[in-house]
């Protein structure tokens, strides 16, 4: 890989250790995907926010890049908790000492203190072409595929290195060649909710693994309903980018050689909720939505949905999101119907990242499939998968 | 030590000993720490970069690192512990047990007697 004369002085260290540690991030990824050089990217996603998933090893590492500097602008993942409601959730005091530790470190690296897998509804809007370095898998689906930025799915320590350097390697997502399409799917059956799509992509994610799905027969798309279908082509499989016929920005050069095609019917799309996932229960202990984290319309529908009703008292619903939206929530006063209901609107934190079991939480509602299947795996509780009328229909009392 | 299958060093080596901890993995129960650790390729979460970390913190990681095929997770994880490694080697002589030298600077190994 070409380097430029200043980036061989920062591999010598000649601007210090952690400079150092972040150019030799970014030499040895460009040389495993032979990349031929760095590229300048305009901003960064980080992942390895929550303690849960960083633990005290990654503390420590995060504490010794100590007098480096993001040069662009860096928002965080989402972590394991609430910065500020975390009591009110019920996280143990160690846990949130620890997981303010986190956040802490970061900050003096001048990465900014907003933990969201929406980094596109924080006013972080790469616009087509871009090249940026983000981590969160459904953000990175949303920035190649409904964007079309570019990025590849970056790990925390290379997100982090790519927003100390400014650049990352020219390899994966940043190239034309792998922009194109490697499968067709054919939608043949209506999706009705915001979790339709996220079966739909969980079911194609399986089916793509890492290779670029182009999706025909979808109607009546919006950005929350791709939101939503990034998010599960990123859990089922690893896929970073999808078109979508007549919508997303690079659709029409998606298309070059004779790919397979695969139909998703009514059949497939029953298949998710009932062999992929468990149906929602009458009763959970949980409903958790905001996977991706929710807009602010999302916010909304819950908001219009629990509206002079009433939480079961040995339930809870949470609704996850960014410190942005819950701000306008409340502005907008769906949080005040929300808390009204007895549920509670948190910032910062995932349902999946959260210490639950600590919290007495086995049985959890979601309408993401992402949402069903990182809790169960990570969380390590019950997770059930319906959708959003479902979910909060299982904590609602009668 | 010679690892016939890739390790997620996220869940499947503890975090506090080095010791393999996943039952399914072939070498469950060893240690990796102070050993030329050989392996085909690292796996899972990205998380597994900073276990390498903390291993090297308590001086329980791998004195090297052999990778078969070049992969982010264990290559970052070496850069932020300091751990030398290289990756696809030339020929494959290694077996357990075996002394081999491993000069990460110069991408070179050596096995003495070979």
């Amino acid at each position: 890989m070409y380097l430029t004369r200043h980036e061989e002085r920062i591999l010598k260290g000649e601007e210090g250790y952690a400079r150092q540690k972040a150019m030799e991030i970014l030499v040895a990824l460009g040389e495993i995907y032979e990349a031929d050089r760095l590229i300048p990217v305009s901003s960064a996603q980080i992942a390895g926010v929550s303690y849960t998933s960083l633990g005290d090893d990654g503390i420590e590492w995060l504490e010794s890049l100590e007098g480096a500097h993001v040069t662009i602008p860096a928002v965080l993942n989402p972590a394991g908790m609430d910065l500020e409601n975390w009591r009110r959730m019920g996280v143990d005091p160690e846990y949130a000492r620890k997981q303010i530790r986190i956040i802490e470190a970061y900050k003096r690296l001048g990465v900014r203190p907003l933990c969201s897998c929406t980094p596109y509804l924080l006013g972080m809007v790469p616009m087509l072409g871009e090249h940026v370095a983000w981590s969160e898998s459904s953000a990175v689906c949303y920035a190649n595929s409904v964007l079309g930025a570019r990025t590849n799915r970056e790990g925390g320590p290379s997100a982090l290195a790519s927003a100390i350097i400014g650049k990352t390697p020219n390899y994966g997502y940043h190239l034309d060649e792998n922009r194109k399409a490697g499968l067709i799917i054919e939608v043949e059956v209506e999706l009705k909710t915001i979790s339709d799509y996220s079966a739909l992509g969980y079911w194609a994610g399986k089916l793509a693994e890492s290779n670029v799905p182009y999706f025909k027969g979808l109607k009546g798309v919006d950005s929350v309903r791709l939101k939503a279908l990034g998010a599960g082509l990123g859990a089922g499989g690893s896929v970073a980018l999808y078109h979508v016929e007549g919508v997303t920005p690079e659709h029409k050069t998606a298309l070059v050689e004779r790919v397979e095609r695969h139909q998703f019917g009514e059949v497939e799309l029953g298949e998710v909720y009932t062999n992929y996932f468990k149906p929602i229960p009458d009763r959970v202990d949980l409903a958790a939505i905001g996977c991706p984290h929710a807009s602010l319309d999302e916010v909304k529908e819950v908001a219009e949905l629990v509206k002079g009703r009433r939480i079961k008292d040995d339930s809870r619903l949470w609704v996850f999101t960014s410190i942005a939206v819950k701000r306008m929530a409340e502005r907008c006063g769906y949080l005040d119907i929300i808390r009204a209901a007895g549920g509670e609107v948190y910032a910062d934190g995932c349902m999946a990242l959260a210490p639950l079991k600590d919290m007495g939480i086995e049985r959890v509602a979601v309408n993401s499939s992402k949402a069903a299947f990182y809790t169960r795996l990570l969380a390590k509780v019950d997770a059930y998968f319906g959708d959003l009328r479902q979910c909060i229909e299982s904590v609602i009392g009668r | 030590m010679v690892s016939p299958e890739p390790i997620s060093f996220f869940g499947q080596v503890d975090r506090s000993t080095g010791v393999i901890c996943d039952e399914k993995h072939p070498l469950y129960g060893e240690s990796v720490s102070g050993k030329v650790l050989i392996l085909p390729r690292g796996k899972g979460s990205t998380v597994g970069s900073y276990v390498l970390y903390g291993l090297a913190k308590r001086g329980k990681a791998p004195s090297a690192i052999i990778c078969l095929e070049a992969e982010p997770i264990i290559a970052v994880g070496a850069i932020i512990a300091g751990i030398p490694m290289v990756d696809k080697p030339e020929s494959y002589v290694f077996k357990t047990g075996m002394f081999v030298k491993v000069y990460a600077d110069r991408g070179v190994i050596e096995v003495p007697g070979l």
